[in-house]
């Protein structure tokens, strides 16, 4: 076995390879990576334009949105719609999971590619397929889809009522086809986490990124198969009129809602987890400590992901369920609480006795944990059955979960992306613009969603495009607030590219990064950056736990797991 | 910048509710956040020092994650109650006091109507007042509501109330309110019904019961001469 | 060329079958979705034992149908016997085929019985039984056809002595078809 392996990365062929090749049609888990990647960025950006646009319609009611123009209640209800089903479907899922994921688990489990190369780029393919048909859909007469992101029907599923038949059938498509990618990419998270870990390789040597990503995996399969079924009977309700979610034809529109509901509050776990593993790599290095009982954080995500399937029905405790429901699903709610915040402690106590430094990528791993505090405690104020009566549907929830979905899809996903750049591209990333980038960043974000909790709190409810006739809402201190929301969206869109800038910059000529530029420990650092075709030049062996700094025994601060002594 | 006015029986329970959920929640939040600066400030890496080894496998460090999570447990139970107490009011139970009148509201693409009882306080008989965007109702007298959709889902929301509930077509849902001061609150259908959503609001007036009666002389007279002049009689 | 990763085994178990397990697990929880949302519905509709709902399918078709399947579950099992212990791949191809015809029986049954149903007006959009007759026996279909083209695949390599797992892969994923089929045959044809 030892010697095949390394004969195998030995007759790698170097050859000229054609760009349709190398580019498109790789199997190679880094360029699928890549690829993901990069195609997340691109729908970020359309989906940042899309909030762009419509909170510049909710400040300034009525005025030509400079890019785009007039925004018609039509128009804005397409545009909330898929600017919540880009940032979750299209940027959270294939940047933290898909990227993420097949760039660091070869890597960090030490092996050569994923097991089933040819899967993983279908699997891509399959994506992109989704994210073109998505994009067509805002362009088929009527326009894309306006039913909200959770597409309830009878709205969703009448193009009668929607008024936008085709956008809604291919919206339906997309979703499902993305779901089909995922649970391809799916098969080789977890094969290749189980079967191809570096020989030495425990259960508790896996880095956390890996568990995590595995983990956010395994939920995502096991909690996307009803809304598949789902979305199969919405679309022959569309296309075929069937009456599976029609009352009047004897079906039950409710239905619809658990199906969503049942994989929509695991999915909000499938993209926290790997964001979660990327902060325990980033905290450990820069902190130079040992994660804080590994083996407690590995409980409290399992712990986590199995009630993560008892508590869907609190987006639902005013739907019309049966009322007596809505006890368990909110005493469910409130105990999922009690693992997140031990996993919140035990990163925070992994901070105590460490050796803390500031790099731009710990700085985004530290805003995570702040503002996902943020988020996460709110969610309680809505698990609560009695006050979700009123804050169901307000901006109180919009701001509860732009507070966890931006620090993990964005913040989370800058942290990845600062810390293994050097790994990805083998440049060093400038830390100065990083630096601004993140304060860029991070004072406009809370400035957007602190207003915005305000809003909710005094009754502002969601998806409406102007509040003029509303008298208890378009009061002019609100207003006021609304504008500042989108006054600092603008200044955040704005430092984003100071991140382009950066990217592009040290891509070119960025200081070179060595194999292990922050003395780190875990596999990926083993190779060289970035890694060729194969990875490892010999295919490591494991022989101790992946967060082995600051040992008392050892001259250096770290001990990588590839070292024999 | 007054806060949201407080207009029916339920509202003040379910404010405290949110009182007491931010107390206990901003407690560790403040704790946690406080912690958290503090480490991060104290062991800020310094020339020559170098960071412990703790597994966070020992008893001694481990033990304060225990003893907090034990205590977030305890937490939550007090919230669960006091959120179940102000469910099983606002949701679980119906008025039975005579006085009781029901209304029905309905949702449609893209406006609310209303059905009164009318001077007999009974639904569907020939006094019913119809009613489109208003829902007139009297102070200090407790209602149910008949909630029913023509098309889609709607929500029938008045935050003055802290009510909410959704409206399904095929269905009728009922839940109740009974209102403690006059004057005239915004009613918001907080579901995504399509294109009209945003233009979907309506008003809720609460009046005292000499106004209500005048107001409902007044609407009998116009419905009998609208009724007679389109020539159909509509459910 | 393979990667050295999909030749590991650090769980002991072998990756092909990992992933077949990977894709039932997928499938079961879609079907089981779809699944659950019927038993809902039929809870809550009474009258759908009645004629012009579930009284009007042919529980003899579906019985025929579900010995067809079966019978060839029980070739593929004879095929894994032949690659697995006997080494012997053209025998295991054959096995392969004939379970590939009881496939291909299992859809011409299908095609009669549905196009009855449909002359006689119980189409998909009748009512919602209906509904998710057509759906759940349809996407059931899908994954026989699947079946089947994958079976293809794998008897062409297997008759050459090659890739002899694979047949062992084909067969789970074959017997979970089946296994579909037998919650489908009662929820949609006895219970009346
Ligand atoms: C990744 C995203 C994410 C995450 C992680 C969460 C996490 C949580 N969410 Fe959130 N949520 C969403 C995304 C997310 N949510 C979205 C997108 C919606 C709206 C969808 C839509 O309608 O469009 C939503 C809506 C939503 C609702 C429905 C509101 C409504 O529509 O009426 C509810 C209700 O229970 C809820 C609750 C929670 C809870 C209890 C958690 C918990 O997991 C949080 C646990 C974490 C903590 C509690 C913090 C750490 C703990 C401490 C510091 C200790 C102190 C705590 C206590 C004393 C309790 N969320
Ligand atoms: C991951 C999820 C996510 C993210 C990141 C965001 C980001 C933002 N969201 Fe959104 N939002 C949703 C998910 C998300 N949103 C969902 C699910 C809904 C509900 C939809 C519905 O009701 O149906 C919603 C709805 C919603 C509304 C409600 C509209 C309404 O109800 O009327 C508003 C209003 O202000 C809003 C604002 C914003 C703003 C200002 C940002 C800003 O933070 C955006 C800033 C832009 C960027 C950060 C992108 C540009 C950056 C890059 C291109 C960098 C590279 C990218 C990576 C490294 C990944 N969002
Ligand atoms: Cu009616 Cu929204
Ligand atoms: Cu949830």
């Amino acid at each position: 076995m030892a010697t095949a392996e390394i004969r195998h990365a030995a007759d790698e062929h170097h050859g000229e390879e054609s760009f349709f090749r190398k580019y498109l049609w790789s199997t190679d888990h880094k360029m699928i990576a890549m690829q993901y990647l990069f195609t997340g960025i691109a729908m970020a950006l359309i989906g940042g334009f899309f909030a762009f646009v419509f909170r510049m319609q909710l400040a300034f009611p009525g005025i030509e949105v400079p890019l785009y123009g007039m925004v018609s209640p039509a128009e804005y209800n397409a545009l909330v719609t898929n600017h919540g089903s880009i940032m979750i479907f299209w940027v959270a899922m294939p940047v933290l999971l898909a990227a993420f994921g097949n760039f660091l688990i070869p890597l960090m489990c030490g092996c050569d590619d994923m097991v089933f190369p040819k899967i993983n780029r279908l699997s891509y393919q399959i994506f992109l397929l989704s994210a073109i048909v998505l994009v067509v859909s805002f362009f088929v007469p009527g326009g894309g889809f306006g039913g909200a992101w959770t597409a309830y029907p009878p709205l969703s599923s009448i193009g009668d009522f929607s008024l936008t038949p085709l956008g809604a059938t291919l919206w339906v498509v997309a979703v499902a086809l993305e779901f089909v990618a995922f649970l391809l990419g799916g098969i080789n998270f977890i094969t290749t986490a189980m079967n191809s870990r570096a020989p030495g390789m425990r259960l508790y040597d896996i880095p956390m990124a890996v568990w995590m990503i595995v983990i956010a995996s395994i939920l995502f399969m096991a909690s996307v198969g009803p809304l598949i079924a789902g979305a199969i009977m919405m679309f022959f309700d569309q296309q075929l009129g069937t009456g599976f979610f029609d009352p009047s034809r004897g079906g039950d529109p409710v239905l619809w809602q658990h199906l969503f509901w049942f994989f929509g509050h695991p999915e909000v776990y499938v993209v926290l987890l790997p964001a979660l593993g990327f902060v325990a790599e980033i905290i450990t290095t820069f902190a130079r400590k040992k994660l804080f009982a590994y083996r407690t954080v590995l409980y409290t995500v399992f712990a986590t992901g199995i009630l993560s399937f008892t508590v869907w029905a609190h987006h639902q405790f005013i739907s019309g369920i049966d009322p007596r429901m809505a006890h368990i699903f909110t005493i469910t709610t409130l105990l999922i609480s009690v693992p997140i915040a031990e996993m919140m402690f035990v990163y925070i106590a992994t901070l105590y006795r460490g050796s803390i430094t500031f790099s731009t990528p710990m700085l985004w791993a530290l805003a995570f944990i702040g503002e996902f505090i943020i988020g996460g405690v709110t969610g309680i104020f809505l698990g609560a059955s009695g006050p979700d009566i009123f804050y169901h549907d307000t901006y109180f929830v919009l701001a509860h979960f732009h507070y966890t979905f931006f620090p993990i899809a964005i913040i989370g996903a800058y942290a990845g992306i600062t810390y293994w750049f050097p790994k990805m591209f083998g440049k060093k990333l400038d830390e100065r613009l990083g630096k601004i980038h993140f304060w860029g960043t991070i004072i406009p974000f809370n400035l957007i969603f602190l207003p915005l909790f305000v809003l909710g709190q005094f009754g502002q409810h969601r998806r409406i495009y102007s509040y003029e006739a509303f008298p208890e809402l378009a009061v002019g201190w609100m207003q006021d607030l609304r504008v500042l929301a989108t006054l600092s969206l603008i200044a955040m869109l704005v430092f984003q590219f100071v991140f382009f800038w950066n990217f592009i910059r040290s891509l070119r000529r960025g200081e070179e990064a060595g194999e292990n530029p922050y003395n780190a420990n875990s596999l990926e650092w083993a190779c060289p950056s970035p890694p060729p075709h194969g990875n490892f030049a010999v295919l490591p062996t494991v022989y101790r736990p992946p967060y082995e700094y600051s040992h008392p025994d050892r001259e250096q601060d770290f001990w990588p797991q590839w070292q024999k002594d | 910048m007054e806060y949201l006015p407080v207009v029916s029986t339920y509202a003040q329970s379910i404010d405290d509710a949110i009182l007491l959920i931010a107390v206990l929640v901003g407690f560790w939040t403040v704790l946690t956040f406080t912690l958290f600066f503090w480490l991060i400030f104290r062991y800020r890496a310094r020339p020559g020092q170098r960071a412990g080894y703790v597994t966070g496998e020992e008893r001694q460090p481990k033990r304060f994650i225990t003893i907090a999570h034990m205590l977030v447990l305890v937490c939550d139970v007090f919230i669960v109650i006091a959120a179940i107490r102000v469910w099983v009011d606002v949701k679980q139970t119906l008025p039975t006091a005579p006085e009781t009148q029901t209304v029905r509201v309905i949702g449609q693409q893209w406006a609310w109507s209303f059905v009164h009882p009318g001077p007999d306080g009974v639904l569907d008989t020939a006094d019913d007042i119809k009613s489109v965007d208003e829902l007139h109702i009297e102070v200090g007298r407790p209602y149910i509501y008949e909630l029913v959709s023509r098309d889609v889902l709607h929500d029938f929301s008045v935050p003055a109330f802290r009510l909410k509930q959704d409206a399904i077509p095929g269905r009728i849902i009922q839940g109740w309110f009974e209102a403690t001061d006059t004057g005239s609150f915004d009613i918001q259908c907080a579901e995504m019904c399509g294109i009209g959503h945003g233009l979907m609001p309506g008003r809720l007036v609460i009046e005292t019961p000499e106004q209500h009666a005048a107001w409902m002389a007044r609407q009998g007279q116009a419905a009998g001469r609208a009724l007679l002049a389109s020539g159909r009689a509509s459910g | 060329m393979r990667p050295i990763a999909t030749t590991r085994s650090a769980s002991g178990m072998s990756t092909g079958r990992l992933a077949v397990w990977w894709v039932i697990g997928s499938e079961i929880v879609i079907f089981g979705g779809l699944l659950g949302s019927y038993i809902m519905y039929r809870l809550a509709n009474a009258q759908w034992s009645e004629p012009g709902f579930a009284g009007s399918t042919n529980p003899w078709i579906g019985l025929l149908n579900t010995f067809v399947l079966l019978t060839s579950s029980l070739f593929a099992v004879l095929g894994h016997y032949a690659a697995e212990h006997e080494g012997d791949g053209p025998k295991a191809a054959r096995y392969l085929y004939m379970t590939f015809g009881g496939g291909l029986v299992f859809l011409l049954v299908k095609t009669f019985e549905w196009s009855t149903e449909i002359s006689h007006g119980l189409t998909i959009t009748k009512n919602t039984f209906w509904s998710f007759y057509y759906t759940a026996a349809g996407i059931h279909a899908l994954h026989v056809i699947a079946g089947m083209i994958i079976m293809l695949f794998v008897a062409h390599t297997a008759k050459r002595g090659l890739e002899l797992h694979r047949v062992e892969l084909i067969g789970i994923y074959w017997h979970f078809v089946d296994i579909v089929w037998i919650f489908l045959f009662p929820l949609l044809y006895i219970a009346k």
